[in-house]
């Protein structure tokens, strides 16, 4: 781009608040002339790669994100799918990674505050929380405190907002050792002619500040959360905000008071980059201006200037269009919880945003051009090389037994129970399926249906191929609604990424967004909403790229799921889905051999969408007693898990009893349990489905295999519910 | 019966019991703003939910026990309308003097979120007679402060005074360290005053009523007999 306008000298690049210097040349262009310091900030944070999306915007822009059943798809607050009767799901989930490397409790609880707000923003009551967490190799010095004070965090929020959180995953890898992931995700519902938007309108109407007061906490969040981590990592610290859930509590019982009486003309929250975003994104989407009176703004401190009140993140707060004549309706509400509630300033036919503070203009600036002219980045990207499979006749063999006790007392697939025994999973009364499961499964009260959710990426196979990789992500979530009777609906994707600049990196975000645009297409499952974390690296070691996919389905009627504890001894045990034996990228690979190599399974989406169809029409018919999606460790580990949670064992005579059988991670399948083995094989002969009986349920807390291996299921109890809490319970 | 439930800012089991109540009775208790100075006239029962009141940013159920409704429960306790306090709901009567003791930060210092086995102490009350004494039941519980502590006199009251409402266990009815969630003097999950008319427990009984949640991996029905007694009870 060329520049217009000639820049002074004193501001060097790194006094540019982290934009480019071109960004910042198309800046002055914008404002013909050079912007103030309080401009600057808004610039920088408007612009930077967490909010204006610069790097990922044009290849996000290739998702499907349409269906008959999407009410609002990106570019919300959050998505919204139409669940029958009126009925509206809202859900979205946002990563808060950086901050909680450097603060881990506020960090990954201030995560979930903003979460449920872009929900409740639109007019949703929170019904659900989930998780996805990645941290750093256990030996790592870090990595105990930050599970401590991640989880502690999740807890301390979510528990007292009164939200269960009934779901998530995590996982540890050495990737992550500069950089955790805190994926936080909100499910919400409400009625369909309910919904609220951001766009402001009618020039005139009161812009209306309520919530919690202003401080100078956050300042500049996004611009960190859009940068590499160094050594000193830790001196952003004041970057961080501070969350009060208990203010956050209020602020959803008045918001959700006010939003039942007409008075809201639009209503957004302040999240990422606080009132500088929210006043922007509301003018800009109503094609309109706004003039902020900042001297009205309620503050924790005085003294703050405009610039810190602009890029201030405190939390807890929202910034709402009134019509002008319900002011008091709204006072009166937020009054009742105690919560500030302050006009601010009005909307304006002139397109821009003007900050007054003192009766003086610290800001004045076009909104059309800032937010139109933002800019977008086609970075150069190198496809990830293929690797080759694994040929599993060459590795060494292993019992069995000593096999599937290792996995199932691996730090990847030991129980979790440790951290979701610390969240309050049941408050509201509706958690119909608890976490363990696949699937979460949460009831609508005073409806027969009920919506299933749940959060997965597999890395270390989108590392190994982003494509397949991406896929996989979609497919897994869609297997698990599926496997507990749910007809997945939509997603929400979280890419979490490394620094784009670097063609590698780029070319793994490319890769990942093509295979999750085809599989979200075979299954017309569009992506409704999502978030983009890059520049997660540490003196340039990259994470594993982790596209975290949330899914959200339904059940017509609640009492038909299923779950993965086996029932009745005697039922027999039914492999759906064809099995070669693939250990590439597998965790067999890598926890016995310590190789992470190999190409990953491949993904077949017709088989994914046959197989799974076939199985939810099982689920739903009741002519299953138990499933389960084979994923992590494949076919052992799953039997297992399920053998675990019923407290049962099991007789197994499959069709092969090598390693890559036992443990390799085809994809599309499940196995579930039935009394009537018959039907239910004929069903899948007629269906085209591969499915055979591999063994039966024993009432023996034994898992067995035909050619004589015994292994004890209180045995592998003690590895699969043992390894965390030791490992927490250790010093440092 | 008439029912009220007490709403703090920062409750947030209000609906559960609300749910649990009309259940039982087949009506939709009266929810009351803590800012509320009176309370609906001729209450059976007054029931405090679970949550943060006040985000438990002082000692649990301390500033919701100041609250100006609570003047009103108190006068109302004493002349015997049944109250009921669950989790915060028992850290606020225990803070207001309506119940012995007090309750601590858990002995493991973390959130605890998951089923627990009771063992009824003392099934002569109307909130407990559908059980028997010694009975092992299953509830959820659900919080960080519910260590029941009381001094060695108050301790010796309330067991001469049969007011211990429920023990945790282990699933065989032992009343052991094993068994105990959070480190509760005695094991103590839930106390009676004096009179019996008013009952506070840290577990969450009104989680355990739904068909809908109870099976093999998830919850249990075992607190409808509670409010089935207390239904009975009052409905007269």
């Amino acid at each position: 781009m060329k520049t217009k306008t000639k820049r002074k000298s004193w501001r060097k690049p790194n006094d540019l608040m982290g934009l480019a210097p071109a960004e910042y040349d198309l800046a002055c262009d914008i404002m013909g002339r050079e912007p103030t310091y309080t401009e600057l900030g808004i610039f920088s944070v408007m612009w930077s790669e967490h909010c204006s999306y610069k790097s990922s915007k044009k290849w996000l822009k290739t998702l499907p994100t349409k269906a008959r059943w999407v009410i609002c798809g990106p570019g919300e607050n959050a998505g919204v799918i139409d669940i029958g009767d009126g009925d509206a799901c809202i859900f979205k989930i946002e990563s808060h990674n950086h901050p909680s490397y450097i603060e881990p409790y506020q960090g990954a609880a201030t995560g979930v505050g903003g979460i449920l707000r872009d929900v409740f923003t639109m007019g949703a009551r929170p019904i659900a929380n989930l998780n996805a967490l990645r941290f750093g190799d256990p030996s790592h010095p870090k990595t105990r405190r930050l599970v401590a004070g991640v989880v502690a965090g999740i807890g301390g929020y979510g528990n007292c907002v009164g939200v269960p959180t009934v779901g998530g995953e995590t996982n540890f890898h050495a990737s992550y050792n500069g950089n955790c992931l805190v994926n936080a995700m909100t499910v919400g519902v409400a009625r369909k002619d309910k919904i609220f938007y951001s766009a402001a309108a009618g020039a005139g109407n009161p812009v209306v500040y309520v919530g919690a007061k202003t401080g100078r906490d956050g300042i500049h969040g996004a611009t960190m959360a859009s940068a590499e981590f160094d050594d000193n990592s830790e001196e952003k610290r004041p970057t961080v905000q501070v969350g009060d859930p208990f203010v956050e509590k209020l602020l959803i019982e008045a918001c959700l008071e006010l939003m039942a009486t007409d008075a809201i003309v639009a209503i957004q929250d302040m999240g990422a980059a606080g009132l500088t975003s929210s006043s922007v994104e509301m003018a800009g989407k109503g094609g309109l201006g706004i003039d902020l009176d900042l001297d009205n703004v309620p503050a924790r401190e005085t003294g703050m200037t405009s610039y810190e009140m602009m890029l201030s993140e405190s939390q807890e707060r929202m910034l709402i269009i009134l019509k002008p004549d319900r002011i008091k309706v709204a006072e009166k509400i937020f009054a009742k919880y105690e919560l500030d509630c302050a006009t601010i300033g009005h909307l304006t036919k002139t397109g821009r945003l003007v900050v007054r503070k003192n009766g003086k203009v610290d800001a004045d600036m076009p909104i059309a051009p800032m937010v139109q002219a933002s800019p977008e980045y086609s970075r150069p990207w190198k496809p990830t090389k293929k690797r080759k499979p694994v040929d599993a006749a060459k590795l060494p063999k292993h019992d069995p037994a000593r096999v599937l006790q290792e996995l199932m007392g691996c730090p990847d697939l030991a129980s979790r129970r440790w951290i979701w025994e610390q969240y309050d999973h049941l408050v509201r009364g509706h958690t119909l399926q608890r976490p363990g499961g696949d699937a979460a499964i949460v009831g609508l009260p005073g409806r027969r249906k009920a919506l299933a959710m749940c959060v997965d990426s597999t890395p270390r196979y989108v590392h190994a191929d982003p494509e397949t990789g991406g896929a996989q992500a979609v497919v897994e979530t869609w297997r698990n609604l599926t496997a507990v009777g749910a007809k997945p609906l939509a997603i929400t994707d979280n890419m979490n990424f490394g620094n784009p600049q670097r063609p590698e990196i780029m070319g793994q975000f490319v890769g990942a967004i093509k295979g999750m645009r085809k599989a979200c297409k075979a299954l017309s499952y569009p992506v409704v909403s999502g978030n983009v974390s890059l520049y997660n690296e540490t003196n340039g070691q990259a994470i594993l790229p982790t596209p975290t996919i949330g899914g959200v389905g339904i059940l017509k009627d609640a009492s038909k799921s299923a779950n993965l504890a086996l029932k009745d001894a005697g039922d027999t045990i039914v492999l759906v889905g064809a099995t070669k034996g693939w250990l590439g990228s597998s965790l067999y690979l890598r926890e016995m051999e310590g190789r992470e190599e190999g190409a990953p399974p491949p993904v077949d989406l017709k088989a994914e969408k046959r197989n799974g169809d076939f199985v939810r029409g099982l689920i739903v018919k009741g002519q299953v007693n138990s499933c389960h999606d084979l994923a992590d460790g494949g076919l052992l580990v799953g039997l297992a898990e399920m053998a675990l949670a019923g407290r049962k064992g099991a007789e197994l005579s499959p069709p092969r009893t090598d390693n890559a059988y036992l443990f390799g991670e085809d994809q599309a399948r499940y196995v579930v349990t039935t009394k009537n083995a018959k039907r239910l094989l004929a069903a899948a002969k007629k269906a085209k489905v591969p499915a055979m009986a591999i063994g039966t349920v024993s009432g023996h807390l034994e898992l067995t295999l035909h050619d004589g291996v015994r292994i004890s299921v209180d045995g592998l109890r003690k590895a699969h519910e043992g390894w965390l809490p030791a490992y927490m319970s250790q010093k440092n | 019966m008439k029912a009220a439930i007490v709403v703090f800012p920062g409750s947030n089991r209000e609906n559960d019991a609300a749910d649990a109540l009309e259940r039982a009775s087949g009506k939709r208790p009266a929810l009351v703003w803590h800012k509320d100075t009176e309370l609906p006239s001729k209450l059976d029962l007054i029931l405090l939910p679970g949550g943060f009141s006040y985000g438990d940013y002082l000692r649990c159920g301390a500033m919701a026990a100041r609250s100006p409704i609570m003047r009103e429960v108190i006068a109302r306790a004493d002349k015997g309308t049944a109250v009921v306090g669950v989790c915060n709901g028992f850290q606020i009567l225990c803070e207001a003097g309506l119940l012995p003791g007090v309750l601590l930060s858990n002995a493991g210092l973390k959130f605890i979120c998951r089923d627990v086995h009771l063992k009824v102490a003392n099934s002569q009350t109307m909130f407990t007679n559908r059980y028997s004494n010694g009975e092992v039941i299953r509830f959820p519980v659900a919080h960080h402060d519910g260590n029941y502590f009381a001094d060695a006199d108050t301790l010796k009251r309330i067991e001469d005074g049969d007011q211990v409402a429920f023990r945790y266990c282990t699933p065989e009815g032992e009343t052991v360290a094993a068994g105990n969630p959070n480190g509760s003097i005695a094991n103590i999950a839930g106390v009676f005053n004096a009179t019996k008319t008013v009952m506070g427990l840290m577990p969450h009984p009104e989680n355990a009523t739904d068909p809908a949640t109870a099976g093999p991996l998830g919850g249990s029905l075992d607190g409808k007999p509670m409010f089935d007694a207390i239904v009975d009870a009052l409905a007269k």
